[in-house]
């Protein structure tokens, strides 16, 4: 791995309390690295493995699910 | 019948007053029920001080989390109209018919164009302490209260015009440029300075400084340097050698203007004029331009080319400047018509000199001052001798005498009329003069010059003048002929006033006016030939450079307004009123003093005196500036606005509404402890209130959830709560109420501090009582002691210690009497609840009567009722309470206000007419992108035209576009014709975040004919270009992504159709407690139809054998009232002795199946629309303290029932005993029944008021007489009630003597030692156990906790609701609760209720579950995971989800294990469409 590895992050935000926090980031203007790509989603409850695996199949160096 | 008459003509529209989370339940209940909502907000948002919050007790949510999706629904409600920045002025009429008169207070930006952007704070010069995050940080006077707050607008803070501005003569923005210099931004402080005065350099060095008189910090130490601070300006533009032009942004116009003279007024006019877009010839008589600027000012007070450099401003703009051109001779007005100017400005000044008028005055050597002035501007050769005396005392005088020493003269003597402190000249010029060697003589007025052979001049003689003014203060000087006194000089310069030359000018038939100035209007400066105006010293006199400036512009406004044919007065006449800052504690700042050439230096030489300031010092200098006018008026918001949406020109706007009842909810002031030395608040950066505390912990607070403290941001270790600052205390603050929350809020600060803490955080509150009694309270407090390690030392701290470190001493005593010292690195104080001034205020406008804390009166039996019928209250303002509390209450408030409205429901609430939607399900998409460039906030760093031509290539798009904001009105008006030109299918709008914004959008292309769910939203900005600013190419990169994974998104959704089902408008209540009849009433006078189901063969529950409320209302009278009307009520049936044995269906359509008892058991069908369950609860049975077996030994209800009774044994009682917590705080049952101490307390007084001379005594834990409870356990003490407290490890011991006599031993806490009392009475503060219930709950699917009380959907702000929709609580059945607080909720249920009932259907169905029968295996996952009771198995044999029921969380699609279940608009395909296109490089053309 070298040091400019930079992964590639998929990130299942709950709409009513992660999402938001994305959002309050951005009101805050907060910095953090642009390769995370939050998926919004109704509840943590949805997210399905599926999702989780299908994501690291495609690419995805890291999934995290947060809600 | 009378009333229903009456009810015919009633306003069907409530307003509700304080947008705290009490007015938006009351207004969401109300605006969901039929009504129109009027909700008035004082701040620029709503969401009150839950919004400050943290998290909230007892499950920790995040207070914003919880709060944020009511505040966008209140926000976005097509029934609620917000009052933001409103106060309520006045209002008339009476309940069902009020009038009420409101005032707003200009916001100063549009909110109907601003999209919250921010732009406007991040220009702005000026910060103020942000009182949101409790003065911790600062924030800009343009401002977002918070980042969710709603209305999503900005604000700007004003205290009104500044002083410094409103005195200046031009109104220039003062606070404005100095902010800006603060700021550093010099250029735009200059560019401010210039759009009011085009002379920022000459009047930086000649201005009399009018302003400077006004400036607060006057009253502080000095004046700030105002005049220096736009020197400095131009002196740095100067330096720079770039000079501004004012950009003529107005079209080029055809008309021609003359300006007759080149003064400050003259070319002032042009400035303004030329901006305006016209011509402007300036003509002038002398040689060169500038008029008085030019040859009236001595040269080393403004020296010639500073003047140059800005006359040649003027002149870039395209001034012509024609010099050396007499009016009168050279041209006429005649002339100048012929020529074809349209208007011309007289401003010819004052270049005459006037003369004495005594003998000689012709002579040689006598010289008039002006022409002296104007001859030594000009380069001209003057000659004077040694001895020169200057006649006069103004400012020319002195520029006089300084010029003629500088010419050469050796001595020179300035004599005036006046006294030293009567002089007419300014003090400082005086201070100049005699710095240069002038000397002054007073009280002088001339008789004669002498004179020579040669006819010159040697010399004045003076006589004594012995008063200038008379009485009246009229200049009518007086002389004592016999005081006389020579003077000899060899040159005498008179120098007593200025005259005009009016030659020329009479002959063209302009009017002059008795004094011999120009004659013209006194506002419009019209002279009376139209055409002409006329202004500056020649029309009022000589006056400074400013008033010249001033009167200039005004002149440009009349030319303008008088070519265009405007009205010339209308609106002219401006008042520029200002407020002062409070300037109490303002540190003293010395004014910087400018450097000047020393006085030797400026002999003989014309070089400028003064130096003026560098940066350094107009730095330091702009820095003492006290920000009166809190905005600064600098306008650079105005130009940053890409949105045109700030207006600093709004004015306070008056509104009468009319509404049929009122709901006050103005909430509360946490109480300020800084007036107490005691608790070292004010002085002490690290002893924080607890709303402070709140901000520090909370995640946008001002350290950003870091655990910090103020004095120096580093991580405290050891935190102390102090407990009852402002509450239970009438030697400090004379708040003698339990604020209620502040045990437990401080119990949770403990907790989350801690978990913000990465060292071992000592954690102590010192308490009196812990109050924790409300649901769920007792165990957390529970856990903070044994789990998280919380110390809770039951002290009152009695000093608190600055020490060394920032650290705080506090010395208290422990429960052992030992005095102990300890240090904390932070205090906070858990400061209570008070009522503040605006409540106060408010409540007067109201008529609405206080209790004597200052908090509405109300009943306990009418508990949101105020004494004026119709308006009601609720939340903090009836009392102190917590948030569930304060919702239920609001709720109530919400039926209650509504009950005499039902006849005028729906008659002004308004609905969205929508064309028909298109079908769209067999077309191959179409998708249309808008990206946002939000302004400059996403364009500003991605690159939005990159990411538009990006999208064109993207699978199925057919239409890209980027909009400035996609939010406003005139883009959503376009995205509509797009859609339909294009026949676009899908809609993606690239820009901000679809918590806010999605709604809209769906509107928008729902209103082009699309279904809503055709709509997919990317991200761009909250979380893009906002966290990667630093990064524009990866935030480029990033939003393509975006764009990307929403196309891909997009071309897999497919509209989704709700239903429309009818809604059966009846209730079906089951328990006929108070809480009960409560609602069944509730709902039946709303006009809808109530079953009521009472298991017992009698209505009433305990109320029937409660003797008094907590305030002392009789309860019988008001229960027998109440089951009498529930018995006559049309809209009522009551079955008794009656269970409900089965139930179904879903919101809005259940049906259940009542039984009812008796020898022959029948059963009734009900249809209802909403259940309310009231169940109830019942008294605790003892087994402990010999209750059954010693007759003595009575329970609350025994008490109560032998009291009524009047049972002889209380009166002949000796001795009576109360124990508490009796079947509550302990392990079997944990909770604390919350009304037993009130009841012990309140019987306690009871008995001590029928025989004083009883003793009675209280055996208790914790004395949890809350909020106003606590008034009774004062009286209780003031009456001789004793009460000892005991630990439960220590529990009091009963015992029953030989004799039957009664014995109770306890551990005294303060003696610390065993007492025994031998009562006659032993009272158990028995506690409340829910009714067993449990088919009855399982049949209705509700749940109940450990203890068996029903659950609330959300602990906080759902507290009658339960998850599944359509079903509520109220009453002992949900927890212990008093009276009052059972009538208030059960009021709420009916409003929660209403908002169902008063639809004739709802519509079901959106973003839910669906099962595929095929797939379903029965396994009965769902059925579990549901955290909503949705899915059934259906008779069919599988899954089934109603779609009214399902919440759209998916949860049971994720466990399904059959993947059988789908949820829509988050299928597996459109969730995975996104995973797959961000790793799916798109192949672009």
């Amino acid at each position: 791995m070298s040091a400019t590895f930079e992964p590639q992050i998929v990130a299942f935000c709950c709409k009513y309390c992660a999402y938001a926090a994305g959002d309050l980031a951005g009101s805050m203007r907060l910095n953090y690295p642009s390769n995370v790509k939050v998926v919004q989603v109704p509840c943590t409850g949805r997210v399905d493995i599926l999702h989780l695996l299908r994501a690291i199949e495609e690419g995805a160096d890291a999934v995290y699910v947060a809600g | 019948m009378a009333t229903e008459e009456k009810r015919k003509d009633v306003v069907g529209s409530v307003m509700v007053v304080g947008g705290g989370i009490a007015g938006i339940q009351a207004s969401l209940d109300l605006a969901d029920s039929g009504y129109l909502v009027k909700m008035i907000e004082g701040k620029s948002a709503i969401g009150g001080v839950m919004a400050q919050l943290d998290k909230t007790f007892p499950t920790n949510d995040c207070a914003m989390c919880v709060i944020s999706p009511k505040l966008v629904e209140a926000g976005r409600h097509l029934n609620i109209d917000l009052f933001t920045t409103t106060e309520v002025e006045k209002i008339e009429g009476e309940a069902g018919n009020f009038k009420v008169t409101l005032l707003e207070r200009p916001r100063y930006v549009d909110l109907d164009k601003c999209t919250a952007c921010g732009e406007c704070a991040k220009v702005c010069p000026i910060e103020v302490p942000n009182q949101f995050d409790m003065n911790l940080r600062e924030r800009r006077a343009a401002f977002k209260l918070y980042p969710q707050g709603m209305p999503s607008a900005f604000a700007i803070d004003k205290r009104g015009t500044a002083p410094c501005k409103a005195t200046c003569p031009a109104h220039v923005s003062i606070q404005g440029y100095i902010a800006l210099i603060n700021d550093g931004r010099y250029k735009e402080a200059l560019k401010l300075f210039k759009d009011d005065h085009p002379f920022p350099a000459v009047c930086g060095r000649v201005c009399h400084h009018p302003c400077e008189g006004e400036c607060t910090r006057n009253d502080v130490d000095q004046p700030l340097a105002i005049r220096e601070l736009h020197r400095f300006l131009a002196d740095y533009e100067k330096q720079s050698g770039e000079f501004y032009i004012p950009e003529i942004e107005a079209e080029k116009r055809d008309e021609k203007i003359a300006v007759i003279g080149s003064g400050p007024a003259g070319l002032t006019a042009a400035y303004y004029l030329l901006k305006q877009g016209y011509s402007v010839t300036i003509f002038e008589k002398l040689p060169e331009p500038g008029g008085m600027m030019r040859v009236g000012i001595p040269e080393y007070r403004l020296p010639r080319d500073i003047l140059a450099d800005e006359i040649a401003v003027i002149q870039k703009m395209g001034a012509d400047i024609k010099c050396g051109v007499t009016f009168g001779t050279d041209i006429t007005l005649e002339s100048l018509k012929a020529d074809g100017y349209a208007a011309c400005f007289m401003a010819i000044g004052l270049h005459g000199g006037r003369n004495l008028g005594v003998e000689n005055e012709d002579a040689a050597g006598v010289l008039q001052g002006v022409e002296f002035l104007r001859d030594a501007a000009m380069g001209k050769d003057v000659e004077i001798g040694d001895d020169v005396i200057v006649v006069g005392g103004g400012n020319v005088a002195i520029d006089v005498a300084l010029t003629a020493k500088r010419k050469g003269a050796k001595n020179v003597t300035l004599i005036c009329l006046e006294k030293r402190e009567e002089m007419p000249a300014w003090e400082h010029e005086i201070e100049e003069a005699l710095e240069g060697e002038i000397t002054i003589v007073n009280s002088f007025g001339p008789k004669s010059f002498f004179i020579d052979k040669g006819n010159k001049v040697s010399g004045i003689e003076f006589k004594t003048c012995t008063a200038v003014f008379d009485d009246d203060g009229r200049f009518n000087p007086q002389y004592d002929d016999n005081a006389c006194q020579p003077y000899f000089g060899d040159t005498i310069i008179v120098s007593i006033g200025q005259s005009t030359n009016l030659d020329g000018i009479t002959d063209q038939g302009i009017a002059v006016s008795r004094p011999g100035g120009l004659e013209a209007d006194p506002v419009t400066l019209q002279t009376p030939i139209d055409w002409v105006f006329a202004g500056g010293d020649a029309f009022y006199g000589p006056k400074s450079v400013v008033d010249a400036v001033s009167c200039g512009k005004e002149a440009a406004e009349s030319i303008h307004r008088f070519i265009n044919g405007l009205d010339l007065t209308e609106g002219r006449e401006k008042k520029w009123d200002f407020v002062k800052p409070d300037i109490a504690n303002e540190p003293l700042k010395k004014r910087t003093t400018v450097r000047c050439l020393d006085p030797e230096a400026r002999e003989c030489n014309f070089l400028e005196v003064s130096f003026g300031y560098d940066e350094e010092e107009a730095k330091t200098e702009a820095d003492r500036c006290l920000k009166c006018g809190i905005c600064s008026e600098c306008y650079q918001c105005v130009d940053a606005c890409l949105a045109n949406a700030v207006n600093h020109d709004m004015q306070p706007k008056r509104t009468e509404v009319e509404v049929g009842s009122v709901i006050l909810a103005p909430g509360f002031t946490p109480y300020d402890p800084s007036k107490h030395a005691y608790y070292a608040y004010a002085n002490h950066p690290n002893v924080l209130t607890a709303m402070e505390f709140e901000r520090v912990l909370s995640a946008s607070g001002p350290y950003q959830g870091h655990l910090m403290r103020p004095s120096d941001q580093k991580e405290p270790e050891k935190i102390a709560w102090l407990q009852c600052i402002g509450s239970r205390d009438i030697n400090q603050c004379d708040h003698a109420y339990c604020s209620g929350v502040c045990c437990m809020y401080a119990a949770k600060q403990t907790v989350i501090a801690k978990e913000h803490s990465e060292k071992d955080l000592d954690t102590a509150v010192f308490f009196m009582d812990m109050r924790t009694y409300g649901k769920d309270f007792e165990r957390y407090y529970n856990r903070c002691k044994d789990e998280h390690g919380v110390r809770f030392v039951r002290s009152r701290v009695h000093t608190i210690d600055p020490v060394e470190g920032d650290n705080l001493s506090l010395r208290y005593v422990n429960e052992d009497g030992d005095i102990i010292e300890e240090v904390f690195d932070m205090v906070v104080l858990s400061v209570g609840l008070s009522p503040n001034e605006q409540t106060v205020r408010l409540a007067k406008t109201m008529g609405v009567e206080l209790n004597s804390h200052k908090f509405a009166q109300t009943s306990d039996l009418a508990p949101v009722a105020t004494n004026k019928e119709g308006i009601y209250v609720c939340g903090v303002f009836q009392g102190p309470k917590d948030i569930p509390q304060s919702v239920m209450e609001a709720s109530a408030a919400s039926s209650a206000a509504a009950r005499n409205l039902a006849s005028a429901r729906g008659t002004l609430t308004r609905a969205k007419q929508l064309p028909p939607e298109l079908d769209v399900a067999d077309q191959e998409p179409r998708v249309g992108v808008f990206v946002c460039n939000c302004g400059i906030n996403i364009g500003g760093v991605a690159d939005v035209p990159a990411v538009r031509e990006y999208a064109r290539n993207l699978p199925h798009v057919v239409h890209v576009e980027d909009n400035l904001f996609t939010c406003s009105q005139d883009t959503q008006d376009k995205m509509k014709e797009v859609i339909q030109e294009n026949n676009i299918n899908r809609v993606v709008v690239a820009s901000c975040s679809p918590r806010t914004h999605e709604p809209l959008f769906q509107e928008t292309i729902r209103e082009a004919g699309l279904n809503k769910y055709l709509f997919e939203m990317a991200n761009i900005r909250d979380q893009n270009t906002w966290v990667h600013m630093n990064n524009p190419e990866k935030a480029t990169e990033k939003a393509k992504d975006l764009v990307r994974m929403a196309v891909a998104k997009a071309v897999y959704i497919e509209p989704l159709h709700q239903v429309s089902l009818d809604v059966t408008q009846s209730a079906l209540v089951i328990g006929g407690g108070v809480a009960g009849l409560e609602a069944a009433v509730g709902i039946a006078d709303q006009g809808f139809q109530a079953y009521l189901v009472e298991r017992s063969g009698q209505l009433g529950g305990n109320a029937l054998w409660l003797r008094q409320t907590w305030q002392g209302e009789e309860v019988s009278p008001y229960v027998e009232a109440l089951i009498e009307k529930v018995r006559n009520h049309k809209h009522i049936r009551t079955f008794l002795d009656a269970e409900v044995i089965e139930t179904g269906g879903i919101l809005g359509n259940f049906h259940s199946t009542v039984a009812t008892g008796g020898e022959t058991m029948t059963t009734a069908a009900i249809e209802h629309g909403v259940t309310i369950i009231t169940t109830g609860g019942k008294e605790y049975q003892p087994s402990e303290y010999l209750y059954g077996e010693h007759p003595d030994v009575l329970s609350h209800k025994d008490l109560d029932i032998a009291m009524t009774d009047g049972d002889q044994r209380i009166a002949d009682a000796e001795s009576t005993v109360f124990i508490q917590c009796v079947g509550s705080r302990n392990e079997e049952f944990p909770s604390c029944s919350r009304i037993c101490c009130t009841h012990s307390v309140k019987s306690a007084i009871a008995i001590k008021k029928q025989k004083p001379e009883m003793n009675v005594y209280i055996l208790y834990r914790d004395i949890r007489t809350y909020g106003f409870r606590e008034d009774l356990y004062r009286l209780a003490r003031e009456l001789g009630v004793i009460f000892i407290r005991f630990d439960m490890q220590a529990p009091p011991q009963v015992t029953k003597g030989a004799d039957d006599q009664l014995s109770v031993t306890v551990k005294d806490h303060i003696l610390g030692r065993p007492i025994e009392i031998t009562p006659d009475l032993l009272i158990l503060a028995t506690g409340v156990r829910p009714n067993a219930n449990k088919d009855l709950f399982e049949l209705f699917k509700v749940p109940i906790n450990a203890e068996g009380f029903l659950v609330e959907a959300h602990a906080k702000l759902r507290p009658v609701d339960f998850g599944s929709e359509g079903i509520f609580m109220a009453g002992l059945a949900h927890y212990p609760k008093s009276i009052d607080e059972t009538i208030a909720q059960a009021q709420a249920a009916v409003s929660r209720a209403s908002t169902v009932l008063s639809k004739e259907a709802i519509w079901v169905g959106g973003v839910t579950a669906e099962v595929d029968p095929d797939k379903c295996a029965v396994c009965c996952t769902c059925v579990r995971t549901c955290p909503y009771n949705v899915p059934i198995i259906g008779p069919e044999g599988y899954a089934v989800i109603d779609a009214a029921g399902c919440q759209g969380c998916g949860c049971c699609v994720a466990e399904c294990p059959g993947k059988a279940i789908t949820l829509k608009h988050f299928t597996d395909q459109q969730l995975i469409a996104k995973t797959v296109a961000l790793f799916t490089e798109c192949v672009t053309a």
